[in-house]
């Protein structure tokens, strides 16, 4: 029985077999593990093995920016969700193989990364199947990460392009919807506990044909989410986009011929990668690593870590992943490694490369290493429905090995710039509008991240969210004419907020919510960093604080402010430190809740945080300081204790030779309380994470990795990782309880 | 020849050394950690990033937890000067966070003037002179 030989006609018998009866078009571990560009199509060999008129190629292509400049505009001006209001989105186009080319300039460049995976699924699937196949005028629908994406609440349009009754190139539109009919409103829930719980997950299927929507699909859609005519409205959106973005397109094909498109889509990614390759050589040899970690579950508080080493071989580079934490099998804040791929590529793009064109063929240069079944290699039965957790932290981790490689460069492509705050500091909600209508989604406003501190200057206050850099912000206003929120403070900074540093971080802006003229209404946040600091710094400055939710609960603020109109300060310090409204319930609690309803009037308040600080503090010119003081960024107390700044309070003049002596003695200070580092790291290192901390990770050896699985510590070999599954945090907090029920009870009794 | 690497620290090609650039202070061999030439002081992360909210009141005061994070302080052992900082959880292992081939890097550097002013990187990358017919200009 062991002798399986077969001949060569029987293993083809067996492979014919195996392809026409497939059980299940899951994702292909073949597509979804490439992030690389195809090969050379024999066309595109053909074409550009003779000499290629490079004027033609920028004429062309310059048409085809501007097409979907356009195209990108329409969605802005007509989209419905949130998400397209404030520009989280794109259109793009791929080559015939679904190699994406180029996005919209101002489109999300996440997207630029993330949907050439289902186009090429349609391709090697679909376009022989002969239950499906592709034709012209057809549309595929596509939101789930699996199949290549962010994460689910993304909705995707992707059309071939016929010429010659030949695909020549394939269009797309993507476009944060939110709801998608998950367990939560809004479309990322942190209470999923399997990906049964995360709502629609659509493999790339067809949902156009003849370039018209086909109705019966689209309202077996509106039927599995909260909001019907959302998902009507921008399915049309995204339709309607990429018809706009086709006609241009044709226009180029009978202006200019299928070679000058074909060439020009296919050269745009190559001479980027041969840029990559030269970029990469000019980068020394060696190793930088760093390590990242986010502290909580959204269901419980653990510190997760992701561990990176970037290597630089020639005009090669490695990301090795590899003692980065396991995979929760019973919590949403799992990420596939396509999707941590897109989001690092967001990260290299807006910190590291900017000026490169947007197309994933940045990363055909890079080799990835993970550990199978890590918390950003997810295995496909992970939900992963809150995957921004490591995802956002993803955006901005390599901002630090980077700039240890860059920083000796003779040329710089942009500044050196420590990490911006990183992580989605918004709130999600859903419930019954004013207007009767169920929905659910996110308050998009995460335009509002400050940025860390650059080599040149201070980092920009509240400057975009870390994956777009080009993005808006919806018109509250118009939101509160939609929604029930009433948003009673906005866009204050933080003060003391900040990532201190010879450069300081840019901060963050607070947001202070509540609801009316609802009968149901409620919120939820889906971020880590209460504990631990988000955004970290570089070259010696300090991270960002951590940032806490607070809640202001128990009483109606509409009320109060009936009463005592001048009553209520807009700035979250000053109203949980007064507590101004009597009776009321002030607490605080971790950036991550899951979905909860809440009470007309009841205050939900949190702060977009500030990026990392670059440089030591010591360093910081004292005048800057001064002007932070001036700008209300920073109080009297950190200029002196932190930036070590002599003046007189009521005239802010400064005491130049008192701040040179003030420091001096700092220096001093440092020297006399540090100890050497072979001597320090004897005492401080721990053979193991301290047995009070949940710690998810490698600690000192990467092949070895800790997790938690059913509330019990585990170390595994990193090359055999087991999914960890969870307590029910509130099994946990009912057996707290009950045990010290139990103490109480002994205690009377004795 | 003297490579920058950070804000603070450099490597001195010929010596083989890391330096400090606040006070030109040797440290350690480029071969090894340059960490190890370095002081580190563990830092209670309350004392830098204070209790905005009242501490009596709540538990989350916008300071990380100081038995969740601590913050390493890495100064020069001459001068005082703060060139690394990490956030670890108590008792994590610092982070190798550079290692560099110095044979590579050497080799890299035969042909590249020194940079003794870093530039700044605002302006779109130019080329510095070109080359053809087997030389450069």
């Amino acid at each position: 029985m062991n002798d399986l030989n077969i001949s060569a006609d029987q293993q083809a018998m067996l492979d014919r077999f195996l392809t026409q009866n497939k059980l299940f078009f899951a994702p292909d571990p073949a597509i979804m593990e490439n992030h690389r560009i195809e090969a050379r199509s024999p066309l595109e060999e053909q074409l550009l093995s003779q000499s290629v008129d490079r004027h033609k190629i920028n004429e062309v292509r310059g048409l085809v920016v501007a097409a979907l400049d356009e195209s990108n505009t329409m969605i802005e001006q007509m989209g419905a969700a949130p998400g397209a209001k404030w520009g989280d989105m794109t259109t793009a186009i791929f080559t015939a193989s679904g190699d994406l080319s180029m996005i919209a300039p101002h489109g999300v460049g996440g997207f630029a990364a993330a949907v050439f995976y289902p186009i090429k699924f349609i391709l090697k699937y679909w376009v022989d199947e002969p239950t499906v196949g592709v034709k012209e005028g057809d549309g595929f629908i596509h939101n789930d990460a699996r199949y290549g994406g962010i994460h689910n609440t993304d909705q995707s349009m992707m059309m071939p392009v016929f010429w010659k009754g030949k695909i020549v190139c394939w269009l797309s539109a993507t476009i944060h919807e939110g709801e998608n009919g998950s367990c939560e409103p809004g479309g990322m829930p942190a209470a999923a506990e399997s990906k049964f719980d995360e709502g629609l997950k659509m493999p790339p299927f067809r949902v156009v044909e003849n370039f018209e929507l086909k109705r019966d699909i689209v309202t077996f859609l509106q039927n599995s989410v909260r909001d019907p005519k959302l998902q009507l409205e921008d399915m049309k959106v995204r339709l309607h986009s990429v018809l706009r973005l086709r006609e241009r397109v044709l226009k180029v094909l009978e202006e200019h011929g299928e070679e000058a498109l074909i060439s020009t889509l296919r050269l745009h990614i190559e001479d980027v990668v041969e840029e990559v390759h030269r970029r990469i050589r000019e980068l020394p040899d060696g190793t930088t690593r760093t390590v990242s970690f986010a502290d909580s579950t959204l269901r419980e508080n653990a510190l997760l870590k992701l561990n990176m080493a970037i290597t630089v071989k020639g005009d090669r580079m490695t990301v090795d992943m590899r003692g980065s934490s396991p995979e929760l099998l019973n919590r949403s804040i799992n990420a596939c490694q396509a999707s941590f791929k897109t989001m690092l590529f967001t990260g290299f793009m807006q910190n590291i490369w900017p000026d490169l064109p947007f197309t994933m063929a940045v990363f055909t240069p890079f080799d990835f290493i993970f550990d199978e079944k890590s918390l950003i290699n997810g295995s496909f039965d992970t939900p992963q429905a809150m995957s921004l957790i490591p995802l956002f932290k993803t955006m901005t981790i390599a901002c630090i090995p980077m700039a240890k490689f860059n920083y000796m460069l003779p040329v710089r492509y942009t500044a050196m710039v420590a990490p911006q705050y990183d992580q989605p500091a918004t709130l999600i909600y859903g419930g019954l509008t004013q207007h009767t209508e169920y929905v659910g989604n996110f308050c998009a406003d995460i335009n509002g991240m400050g940025q860390g501190g650059r080599s040149h200057r201070d980092g920009e206050h509240s400057v975009s969210p870390p994956f777009a850099a080009h993005c808006d912000l919806g018109e509250i206003e118009l939101m509160e004419e939609d929604l029930p929120i009433v948003r009673l403070g906005a866009f204050t900074l933080a003060k003391d907020r900040v990532g201190f540093g010879k450069q300081r971080s840019g901060l963050g802006y607070e947001q202070i919510h509540t609801y009316r003229n609802s009968g149901l209404w409620g919120f939820m946040t889906g971020c880590s960093g209460s504990l631990f600091s988000s955004a970290q710094p570089l070259f010696g400055g300090y991270a960002s604080p951590t940032y806490p939710l607070c809640k202001v609960k128990g009483t109606n603020v509409f009320e109060f402010l009936k009463e005592q109109p001048d009553g209520l300060p807009l700035d979250i310090v000053e109203i949980m430190n007064t507590q101004p409204i009597p009776g009321a319930q002030y607490s605080t609690h971790d950036m991550g809740m899951t979905f909860e309803l809440a009470a007309p009037g009841e205050l939900y308040m949190m702060c977009q945080g500030a990026g990392g600080g670059y440089g030591d503090v010591l360093q910081r010119d004292p005048d800057l300081v001064i002007e932070d003081i001036e700008n209300d960024l920073i109080s009297h107390a950190t200029a002196r204790d932190i930036y070590r700044i002599v003046f007189d309070s009521d005239t802010l003049v400064i005491d130049r030779e008192g701040t040179e002596r003030l420091r001096a003695d700092e220096r001093k200070a440092r020297i006399a309380r540090g100890k050497p580092y072979d001597a320090f790291v004897a005492e401080w290192q721990t053979e193991e994470p301290p047995a009070h901390l949940p710690f998810f990770g490698c600690w000192d050896d990467t092949s070895q990795v800790y997790g938690v699985m059913m509330g019990q510590r585990m170390k595994m070999d990193g090359d055999k990782l087991a999914s960890m599954f969870m307590l029910n945090p509130k099994d946990v907090q009912i057996a707290a309880l009950q045990a010290e029920v139990a103490s109480l009870r002994a205690a009377a009794g004795g | 020849m003297k490579v920058l690497v950070t804000e603070n620290l450099r490597i001195d090609l010929d010596r083989e050394t890391w330096e400090c650039r606040h006070c030109q202070a040797e440290l350690v061999s480029a071969r090894d950690n340059y960490k190890r030439g370095l002081l580190v002081y563990d830092r209670d992360p309350r004392e830098i990033h204070k209790p905005l909210l009242d501490p009596a009141k709540y538990a989350r005061t916008y300071s990380p937890d100081p038995q969740w994070c601590r913050i390493l302080e890495y100064y020069c052992p001459k001068c005082g000067a703060m060139i690394e900082t990490e956030y670890l959880p108590p008792g994590h292992p610092p982070v190798r966070d550079i290692e560099f081939d110095i044979d590579a890097l050497k080799l890299q550097w035969q042909d590249r003037e020194e940079v003794r002013e870093v530039p700044v990187g605002e302006e779109p990358p130019r080329p510095r002179g070109h080359s053809h017919a087997g030389h450069r200009h």
